[in-house]
């Protein structure tokens, strides 16, 4: 495993905060463009095949390695 | 300028109606493909009988984007020159989201190639001239009118039917070649699956003849204000003739689009007003990525479109059928001249179809990305090209098709040592370079000839049985090629005192750090399957 698991923001309140404001007035299409284009930015930031695919299997709630499956809640 | 009038070609009149006739090879399609690997053959002395069931040559412009690696081949075949006179030669891309450009892109930023990234041509004119040299040869039976409706193989080959204006007869052939197309009668008459992805989307082609100043460049619009929502591909062609690709949706009626009113109105929107222009050809398609399980089955083996489909983004269809039979047609014809096993064919399908499966995923990504299902596709795509036009970063991920590479043979079993791995690994097709002979500019793809070769630089190996050696030299020496610019000795990476196994489809096979025979002649006998 790259990818870290334990708390790394100094101020998590502060980035919510500002994902929200960002998202503020946006209908659903540029709510998700926002959202992609922040993937984007930040997948290649991290530049580590590893670590995003293991980023990916997480979201997807499903073990790395595994097929994917819908998660569940 | 008046529109180009196809040739029709005699029809076959079989000698003996009802009668039996036997070849070596028969080739069955006499398209890009199938005439490719007819010349191909005939180049290295071996005959073949063509069939084709019409007698002129393809409809529409179709495949127009030849790539550098199959001008490379048509230049061994001897027709190079031809596609250089006659094309639109084109390196740079560009791509444009809604009004602006996004950005462009130079699929040949060095110089120091024989041939260009693309040359843009009619189909119909590689296949005339590819039928001209074919005629020229002497040694392939051109049949036109001539229809295959049955197929029967056998160990030693299989039986054909063919069905002419004259009636029908049997050509049993030892070796069948498939190029019959998409909708391939061999395939079919041998019950094989067929599968992949289908895609919904639909496509108007409209060739264009007008007088433009669009550059000689490709370029592809998402979502232009001319056609709104949808893609846009411009190819300029010969003869004032233009290629206007429009992705019309999932839902468009092909009967109506097909409309020539309707389709110069699409044309005028994108034009502008007061811009005359002819319809040319017109077509509705849609695609499915998909190919055959096997390429060879027994005697029988498939080419371009009968063993793969592919989408038309990114150029693989023709460039990756082109490819089939450069790489086929070398180990047919030493197996034929018994310098060769029959399971040397085996290496067909283990070279070609990771070769397809990369065409097949190349044009599946790109066509993904050209027509996003559903929302979130579409919002990866359209953050994609908003990024792209001022952040670089975003720049890799506009896929408006990954234009044909030739593919790298990586994993093949005819692959022989790297004893110097530098550039260029086995598998690789040999880049080509500028070079000197006798002191006169030439390239050094031209010198290589039809058969296994050893390229060595800064020495002198000893003389090989079935082997020609080249001399890479990096000052003039007689009968030695002089490396003048490095790019060649580069490019390979060859050090001083090391060389290269070189397969007859310019392939490197091989590549050793001293010219010591035993490893050489090991590596020219896996290259055979021996």
């Amino acid at each position: 495993m790259k990818l870290r698991r334990d708390p790394n923001l100094s101020d998590p309140d502060a980035l919510y905060a500002a994902l929200m404001e960002a998202h503020r007035g946006l209908d659903e299409a540029a709510s998700r463009r926002l959202d992609a284009k922040l993937v984007l930015l930040l997948a290649n930031h991290i530049g580590d095949e590893a670590v995003l695919k293991e980023a990916l299997d997480l979201a997807r709630g499903t073990v790395p390695g595994q097929d994917a499956a819908p998660a569940t809640d | 300028m008046s529109a180009w009038v196809p040739p029709r070609y005699a029809h076959h009149v079989p000698p003996r109606p009802g009668g039996v006739e036997q070849a070596r090879v028969a080739i069955v399609g006499g398209g890009l493909v199938g005439l490719t690997a007819a010349l191909d053959l005939a180049r290295r002395g071996i005959a073949s009988v063509l069939l084709d069931e019409d007698d002129t040559l393809s409809t529409g412009s179709r495949a127009i984007c030849f790539s550098q690696r199959t001008l490379e081949i048509m230049g061994r075949l001897g027709i190079g020159q031809r596609f250089l006179d006659k094309g639109i030669t084109w390196n740079r891309g560009r791509v444009f989201f809604r009004d602006r450009e996004a950005y462009s892109f130079d699929l040949l930023p060095e110089s120091g190639h024989e041939y260009p990234a693309f040359v843009n041509l009619q189909q119909y004119y590689a296949e005339q001239w590819l039928i001209e040299a074919c005629e020229a040869s002497g040694l392939v039976d051109l049949r036109w009118g001539s229809r295959v409706t049955g197929v029967v193989p056998r160990a030693d080959g299989a039986a054909l039917e063919v069905e002419t204006r004259s009636g029908p007869y049997r050509l049993d052939a030892e070796w069948v070649l498939a190029c019959d197309g998409v909708h391939s009668k061999v395939r079919r008459a041998l019950d094989l699956p067929f599968t992949g992805q289908v895609f919904d989307d639909r496509f108007l082609i409209a060739d264009v003849r007008m007088q433009a100043d669009f550059p000689s460049e490709r370029w592809f619009w998402f979502d232009p204000p001319f056609h709104p929502g949808q893609s846009v591909l411009l190819h300029k062609q010969p003869d004032d003739l233009w290629r206007i690709d429009f992705q019309l949706g999932r839902d468009a009626d092909p009967e109506a689009e097909r409309e020539p009113e309707r389709v110069r109105a699409r044309v005028a929107a994108m034009l502008g007003e007061g811009v005359a222009f002819d319809l040319d050809w017109v077509s509705v398609y849609t695609f499915r990525c998909r190919r055959l399980e096997r390429f060879r089955h027994g005697r029988v083996l498939f080419l371009g479109d009968a063993a793969h489909q592919v989408s038309p983004f990114g150029a693989r269809g023709g460039n990756g059928g082109v490819q089939d039979a450069d790489n086929l047609c070398w180990k047919l014809a030493i197996v034929l001249q018994g310098e060769a096993p029959e399971r040397l064919l085996d290496s067909y399908d283990a070279e070609r179809i990771p070769a397809a499966d990369e065409n097949i995923r190349h044009s599946s990504r790109a066509t993904d990305f050209i027509t996003p299902k559903g929302s979130a596709c579409r919002a990866y795509r359209d953050a994609v090209l908003e990024l792209a036009r001022d952040l670089p970063l975003a720049r890799p991920f506009v896929n408006s098709g990954r234009l044909s590479q030739p593919a790298v043979l990586r994993d093949s079993p005819l692959n022989g040592p790297d004893e110097a791995p530098r550039a260029a690994p086995p598998g690789t097709a040999c880049p080509d370079a500028p070079i000197l002979r006798d002191g006169q500019p030439d390239w050094l793809l031209r010198q290589f000839g039809q058969g296994f070769l050893l390229l060595a630089r800064e020495a002198h190996p000893v003389k090989m049985e079935g082997l020609r050696t080249v001399e890479l030299r990096d000052s003039p020496r007689p009968g030695a090629l002089h490396d003048h610019s490095g790019l060649a000795a580069a490019r390979l990476g060859l050090a001083p005192g090391e060389c290269a196994l070189v397969r007859p489809d310019q392939h490197i096979a091989a590549r050793f750090a001293t010219t010591a025979p035993d490893p050489i002649l090991a590596a020219l006998r896996r290259a055979r399957s021996l």
